[in-house]
């Protein structure tokens, strides 16, 4: 169960809080540092789309096929994954193994909800005729919650397979740390999408600068 | 047996160090009152977009609900708060940086102006 480190002292086997230079668990340092690279992935895809705005020649434009109420209950299925995300990791930190993979599952499954909003509002733009290439509003609005969604994804990915090597046994420390940093992936995800809802639905877009 | 019953001994500090270290965390009922009040923003800001506001009263309102929702997520759900400050302090550096940089694009482009 325990691990001999350098200094003599002892740690729970998979924890991977062996000594470090900074006395910090190296990878939840580098998921941090993970995260503030991508708050400049995101920041620049927001503020492409926010340079673009408005200056769509062509429709649709945002007024045209955003559906206000319908998104706002994708955000509100986000913002319930990450309160799902978080009691899993608080399952965890508590080693109650059967309710961190029930919360995980959950968290999978709203996660998929989001994506599937997502894929059916990306459908029903297109035969709104709003593709990638139609105008600068298609191409800067699907970059940009593409990528959010691509991120989704991967989440979700992480986390069946958190679930399912918990299943067969195979996280150490019995997934406690591991389920703590897909969490910090997963509330970072959710507050990318608080910005991208309220900078691209909510805050209304002046007229189209048509010339 | 002593060395065992010693090891033993041992073995459960450990265990309750490492389990003691997310001792300041939130509790469950905390987590769920804080979900709630995220959701209750997210009400507010939805009502806010239909409320009929000025444009400027409404751009303020929504980017001060949303930034209340950011904060709220990266301290306690995200454990800031209660985590050791350098990983805030490395978050921040990269937030900071992003915010800086494309406010500096965006007020170059005279996107505010528009």
């Amino acid at each position: 169960m325990a691990d001999v480190i350098a200094d003599g002292h002892t740690a729970p086997a998979g924890t991977q809080e062996h000594e470090t230079t900074t006395g910090l668990p190296s990878t939840k340092l580098a998921m941090w540092i993970f995260l503030a690279s991508e708050c400049l992935l995101f920041g620049a895809l927001i503020t492409t789309y926010l340079l673009y705005r408005g200056a769509s020649r062509i429709g649709p434009y945002p007024n045209d096929v955003f559906d206000i109420p319908y998104t706002s209950v994708s955000s509100f299925v986000l913002l319930a994954s990450s309160l799902t995300m978080v009691l899993a990791v608080a399952a965890a930190q508590k080693a109650d193994l059967v309710r961190m993979r029930i919360w995980l599952l959950v968290t999978a499954l709203l996660g998929m909800t989001f994506v599937a909003g997502q894929v059916y509002e990306f459908t029903s733009f297109s035969h709104e005729g709003l593709k990638l290439g139609t105008n600068l509003f298609g191409t800067t609005f699907y970059v940009l919650t593409g990528f959010h969604g691509l991120h989704v994804t991967v989440g979700i990915i992480m986390l069946l397979a958190l679930t399912s090597f918990s299943q067969a046994g195979r996280l150490p420390d019995d997934g406690g740390f591991s389920v703590e940093m897909i969490g910090l992936y997963w509330h970072f995800v959710d507050i990318v999408w608080i910005v991208i809802f309220t900078v691209v639905y909510l805050i209304p877009t002046g007229p189209p600068a048509v010339k | 047996m002593a060395d065992a019953g010693h090891a033993q001994t041992e073995l459960q500090e450990i265990e309750d160090t490492h389990h003691g270290a997310h001792a300041g965390h939130p509790s469950v009922k905390e987590y769920i009152r804080i979900g709630l009040i995220l959701g209750f923003f997210t009400c507010l800001e939805v009502a806010a977009k239909y409320a009929n506001l000025a444009s400027a009263t409404l751009i303020v309102t929504l980017l001060g609900l949303a930034a209340v929702k950011f904060v709220l997520v990266v301290m306690y759900f995200m454990h800031l708060k209660f985590d050791d400050r350098r990983y805030a302090r490395f978050f921040v550096m990269g937030l900071s940086l992003a915010i800086t940089l494309f406010l500096i694009v965006l007020i170059l482009f005279k996107v505010f102006l528009r």
